[in-house]
């Protein structure tokens, strides 16, 4: 009785693996066949029937792309803009985030419902007031125009992510640093950062990918062909009428590398991230 | 450590400044020069005056049906995708729980649409329902399933573009859903369903009143998320069909893009933000009344 039981659930158990699998193929063949994509030659005609590997394999499309104008200087504009952002992002949200956690001011309730409510607004509301001050301030084609507002926009989230981490942290190494005479920035930079890399880790994944991806404001605000981030010069390998989708893929291919790479390294930190999220809110 | 007399009073401050500098030019002060362009028949153009109209902006967009049209199709987006991804990511979570197998290449798998780009992504599925016979859905439909005799031309009609945009947005969206009901549900001491067994329990019993259960807060939160999510709807319809054919596909966003950086109208854009800013803020408000459990804190 016991073992037919046991034959009965490892059946199921078998059952339910094939079905999870079965999802796992559909969440990857998207991903599978713009890999395949990328590698074809001319593919302004596709194949029929879809093949998922060329019949010729060519790194032509890859060797294209980069030789295209702007299109090095693109990657390397949506990399400095993405690591300069990440370096403020985290550092301005861990000093904010450290005002809350260990600080009693005045206005601190007020500011922490005007940041967590305006949190729920959809970010692309504010495009055309942002764009108007962006002008005003000569920030239009400037790299700082996007590193400024990529900062700015999710700084309240990564500063409850890292309030909500800071709380966490035992008080007692700083009050004896406090009473060993120590002030709040060197507390701040010798003992809560040290103690905190992997919350500071998910935060700098999190705001180097938002920024590595960011597309409408730096379409909107980057009108300079030389000024172009990664994602606007994808997207201008579409053609008018026909589009050569081995060159599209092989360029997104290009920018997805870096986002790969992050994500397999630190995929505990995503993990961590969006689980504390969901505890601390 | 707590309270004040170790530090002077503006120690807090000045932890604060830079952050919360770049926080106010760029956050606080455009949702509130928004309000203000909205009362204008906006000029872009630098050195020429802008003529305050009061509220006719609004007035104007309630009675127009491109705006309706936007609206309807997001909350439409909203409702489908949400549905679609939190069925699915529950689903995509309880077998791996239970299947317990290579949990880590199954997480890493469905998440990762959720981390390459919306860019990318939009193009892909572009590709995907090309209105080609040999496009990957049309080939599928046609040659594999036989379910159509004629390939289908997908972004040439509001009903069939928008299917390939929930598709995206649903095929994208698993893998978040996923990991977070999957935290929540490694979560469960595993002694609770054992003494349910013992209690004599049955699969289902124990999956309605233990699982579901201890997860309610985990699928309030994926709930309210992604609805402010879905509102945000924006890239992968710009990308895909640009709002067209015939604004059939157009979302409240991407009308306010149009409307603004295409035809220069900022004001009847900055309108359109704010109502669309309202209405988020308004469900969301309802959505804290009606659902904060007691486990809930914010």
């Amino acid at each position: 009785m016991i073992s037919a039981n046991r034959r009965a659930s490892r059946t199921v158990n078998l059952i339910l693996l094939g079905i999870l699998c079965a999802g796992a193929v559909i969440a990857m063949t998207p991903m599978l066949f713009m890999v395949g994509t990328a590698f074809k030659a001319n593919a302004y005609l596709l194949d029929f029937p879809p093949r998922f590997i060329p019949e010729t394999p060519t790194i032509d499309n890859f060797t294209t792309a980069i030789a295209s104008r702007n299109f090095v200087g693109a990657f390397l504009n949506s990399a400095g803009v993405a690591v300069a952002t990440t370096f403020f992002v985290t550092a301005l949200s861990a000093m904010m985030a450290y005002a809350f956690a260990r600080f009693q001011f005045r206005g601190k309730q007020a500011l922490f419902y005007v940041m967590l409510g305006m949190m729920m607004v959809p970010a692309m509301t504010f495009i055309i007031p942002q764009f108007i001050v962006a002008r005003s301030l000569g920030l239009p084609n400037k790299v700082w125009g996007l590193v400024l507002v990529y900062t700015a926009g999710p700084l309240a989230f990564n500063t409850f992510l890292l309030r909500g981490f800071f709380e966490a942290l035992p008080r007692e190494l700083e009050e004896s640093a406090l009473i060993d005479g120590a002030s709040h920035f060197t507390i701040f930079r010798r003992i809560i950062i040290p103690l905190s890399t992997p919350a500071l880790s998910t935060v700098a994944v999190f705001s180097f990918l938002g920024a590595w991806d960011e597309y409408i404001w730096a379409l909107t605000v980057m009108t300079d062909p030389a000024r172009r981030t990664l994602p606007v010069a994808i997207a201008n390998f579409r053609g008018a009428h026909m589009t050569d989708w081995g060159l599209i893929f092989a360029s997104s291919l290009i920018a997805v590398v870096p986002t790969v790479t992050l994500f397999i390294a630190f995929q505990r930190y995503f993990v961590q991230g969006l689980t504390s999220g969901a505890i601390k809110g | 450590m707590r309270s004040g007399p170790q530090h002077r009073w503006y120690v807090p401050y000045l932890f604060l400044l830079p952050g919360l500098a770049l926080y106010v030019l760029w956050m606080v002060y455009p949702l509130v020069y928004e309000l203000y362009i909205s009362f204008f028949e906006w000029n872009i153009m630098p050195g020429q005056a802008s003529t305050f109209i009061g509220l006719q902006n609004y007035q104007t967009i309630l009675n127009d049906s491109n705006f309706w049209l936007a609206l309807r199709n997001t909350v439409q987006y909203t409702a489908i995708t949400v549905i679609g991804q939190m069925a699915l990511g529950l689903a995509v979570a309880l077998l791996v729980h239970r299947v317990t197998v290579a949990q880590r290449v199954f997480r890493a798998i469905y998440y990762l649409p959720v981390v390459t780009s919306w860019v990318v992504v939009s193009f892909l599925f572009q590709f995907l329902f090309s209105s080609d016979r040999a496009g990957l859905i049309n080939y599928l439909l046609v040659n594999l399933l036989h379910v159509t005799a004629e390939p289908v031309n997908w972004l040439s009609s509001g009903n069939t573009a928008w299917i390939a945009i929930y598709a995206l947005g649903i095929w994208k969206g698993v893998g978040w859903s996923m990991v977070i009901f999957l935290a929540a549900l490694q979560g469960i001491p595993v002694e609770l369903y054992e003494v349910a067994a013992i209690d004599g329990a049955g699969e289902w019993g124990q999956f309605r009143h233990i699982t579901l259960a201890l997860i309610r807060p985990t699928t309030l939160f994926v709930l309210v998320m992604l609805i402010i999510g879905g509102f945000n709807v924006f890239l992968s319809v710009f990308l895909i069909t640009g709002g067209g054919p015939l604004h059939r596909t157009e979302v409240v966003l991407s009308y306010m893009y149009d409307r603004a950086f295409n035809r220069l109208d900022f004001g009847y854009g900055a309108s359109l933000s704010y109502i669309l800013a309202a209405i988020v803020i308004g469900i969301n408000f309802v959505q804290m009344r009606l659902l904060r459990g007691p486990e809930v804190q914010y």
